[in-house]
């Protein structure tokens, strides 16, 4: 036990003194999440509540056949330049990007709307593009709002009741909560929580393995009277000091973050205090003695930092996996879940951004699945640094 | 004292050593001689315990180092083949973790590095960062890490490769005084200068087999040589140069 809590210490206070992992492990690892989340839900929230707003603006080919029509959709507020294009030449342009949206009323637009036919509209866009797509959604409601005007004006001059072309009255309610609202948004967030755990370790994980190798110290500690359990024990208790260090400068970024995007304005409030970031650690916890070892190990097997560093790339893939899963297949919490670390800790902090109760029993099996792999983790590569190849 | 009895080992279709029997005792310099690739590394990587004989058995101070491996070790000090030390850690604190890991007190700790500092003449660079030290001030290191719980026996494994001359001589001054405490010192080496000057008793091995083993002078002599060099390449059979 003395001897573990020696290797502890000294590979504690001698990555503190490694730029190298100090920018990694606490800079760039928790850091990164919460920027590049804050950047991209505020740009979203902002783009989402501009475009309601800004007035629909479009190009129309041949609108004076159609006199009625641009003058309903100056009534809706819709901008419009005249353009001369023909159907070919407005998809060559909307595919070179000159024009977003081109709305054409073709020839026989006009003889066929005086007939009572249904009038041909060809609308041009890409919908590849999610601003133009917008765009064009919005030109359909506003011409299929122009559609059904003259359809009504058509049934009354003929002495029909327009009801009588509307059998049925759906009615949008949307049942997501605000929390719940927010919860698409900030789904990712769970996974840069994960990402920066491990990233917290990553560095000491492989120092005090491949780089122990490497540098050529490792014989020299090998052949000293201590187990080598406690030698990996040790090491591994360092790694995961990082790890919480990283989890928690994570966490107290994300807090700050959120406070400054506006997510208010789309009507969701994620009570995202100091409670919840302290939840998120507690969760997240058990996962960390976990993911330190499975990177311990993995570059147990590397002769040098570089061939670790390769290594412990797909480990860093490994806890997207399971999240990736969860969010196809839309997965809840249940309890059989709650044995699948990564799985378990990401669907308990979508539990609490959505202020949805968390079942003890939950809570209870994610950290013992957790530790109990960690635990056969821990034995195996024990067992590994007992076998002579570990001498490189 | 440092024992090798009859130590085997094989790595797949090699059989790097074989029936390696010698002793090594207090207060005397033995070398083990040998080309390279003859299996020194591997007789001594068996004698301090982290490679485990097919066959044979390996005591220091009369302990099995397999049996009681850790009572065997603490009488024992290493200076393996690769001796890298912590770059961020200085001088001090990286002998320091190892005598820490020997279970020294901190106390005795503190006077046990200052005493070598003394000894291995390491006060002007012992307390700097490891990162920018020459290879002697590296080896300096590393041997008092090897040295830090005073033991007995000391294994070392080609200490003098990458040194300079003046750096070669100062080690040699260093084990000849450590001779000289009464510890008993058995070093490998390829080259046979180093080992004519220092050594009391040499092991010569080549192809996995001790070929000879005895004092350098009678070496020779018995070979009928003029040099221990040219003892050495007539023990060995043959110029094993460059194959």
């Amino acid at each position: 036990m003395g001897a573990l809590v020696r290797v502890f210490r000294k590979e504690f206070l001698e990555n503190l003194r490694d730029r190298r992992t100090l920018v990694s492990a606490l800079l760039l690892g928790p850091l990164l999440g919460p920027l590049l989340f804050g950047a991209m839900v505020s740009r979203m929230l902002s783009q989402t509540v501009l475009e309601s707003d800004e007035p629909l603006s479009i190009e129309i080919a041949g609108g004076e056949r159609a006199p009625t029509l641009m003058n309903y959709l100056e009534s809706q507020g819709v901008r419009y330049r005249a353009v001369r294009e023909s159907a070919e030449s407005a998809r060559e342009a909307v595919r070179r990007g000159a024009a977003a949206v081109v709305l054409i009323i073709p020839a026989d637009y006009a003889p066929r709307f005086a007939a009572g036919e249904p009038a041909p509209l060809f609308l041009v866009a890409d919908s590849s593009d999610s601003q133009t797509r917008k765009s064009a959604e919005r030109l359909h409601a506003v011409l299929a709002g122009y559609g059904s005007r003259i359809a009504e004006a058509r049934l009354k001059v003929r002495g029909v009741d327009p009801l009588l072309g509307v059998p049925v009255a759906v009615q949008d309610i949307d049942a997501t909560t605000a929390a719940g609202r927010a919860v698409v948004v900030l789904g990712f967030m769970t996974y840069f929580v994960l990402f920066a755990v491990l990233m917290g370790g990553l560095y000491l994980a492989i120092d005090t393995t491949a780089g122990e190798r490497e540098r050529g110290s490792l014989e020299a500690l090998l052949s000293l009277p201590v187990a080598r359990s406690a030698l990996v024990g040790g090491k591994m208790l360092a790694t995961c000091a990082y790890m919480c260090l990283s989890l928690a400068i994570n966490l107290t970024a994300f807090v700050c973050v959120l406070r400054f995007v506006p997510l208010e304005r789309l009507g969701m409030s994620p009570d995202l205090g100091a409670r919840t970031a302290i939840e998120f650690f507690a969760i997240c916890l058990p996962f960390v003695p976990l993911g330190a070892l499975l990177m311990m190990l993995v570059a147990s097997f590397a002769r040098s930092y570089r061939e670790a560093q390769t290594y412990l790339t797909s480990v860093l893939l490994v806890p997207t996996l399971p999240i990736a899963f969860a969010s196809i297949y839309s997965l809840k919490a249940k309890s059989s879940l709650m044995l699948i670390p990564s799985l378990s800790q990401h669907l308990l902090m979508t539990s609490i951004l959505k202020d949805q109760p968390i079942a003890p029993l939950d809570a209870a099996l994610s950290a013992s699945s957790a530790l109990a792999l960690a635990a056969i983790i821990f034995v195996a590569t024990s067992r590994h640094w007992r076998r002579e190849t570990m001498l490189g | 004292m440092i024992e090798a009895a009859a130590l085997s080992k094989r790595f797949g279709a090699v059989q790097a050593v074989c029936e390696v029997s010698f002793r090594a005792v207090n207060g005397e310099i033995t070398g083990l001689l040998g080309p390279n690739g003859a299996g020194k590394s591997t007789t001594l990587r068996m004698l301090y315990g982290v490679l485990t004989p097919d066959s044979g058995s390996a005591r220091i101070d009369e302990i099995d180092i397999r049996g009681e491996t850790s009572s065997a070790r603490a009488r024992l000090g290493v200076l393996p083949h690769a001796s890298g030390l912590y770059a961020n850690l200085t001088g001090r604190e990286n002998i320091e973790y190892f005598g820490t890991l020997y279970g020294i007190a901190r106390e005795r700790l503190a006077a046990r590095s200052a005493d070598l500092a003394r000894a291995l003449g390491m006060q002007s660079f012992i307390d700097r960062r490891v990162k920018g030290f020459s290879q002697g001030q590296r080896i300096k290191v590393a041997l008092a890490r090897a040295l830090i719980h005073d033991p007995p026996n000391l294994v070392l494994d080609e200490p003098t490769n990458g040194l300079d001359v003046m750096a070669i001589r100062n080690l040699r001054d260093i084990l000849k005084d450590l001779k000289t405490q009464g510890r008993c010192i058995l070093f490998s080496s390829h080259v046979m200068q180093e080992v004519a000057a220092l050594c009391d008793r040499v092991v010569i091995i080549g192809r996995g087999s001790v070929l000879a083993d005895d004092h350098p002078e009678t070496i020779r002599e018995a070979s009928g040589s003029r040099s221990l060099e040219e003892a050495f390449l007539k023990v060995l059979g043959e110029p094993e140069g460059l194959n």
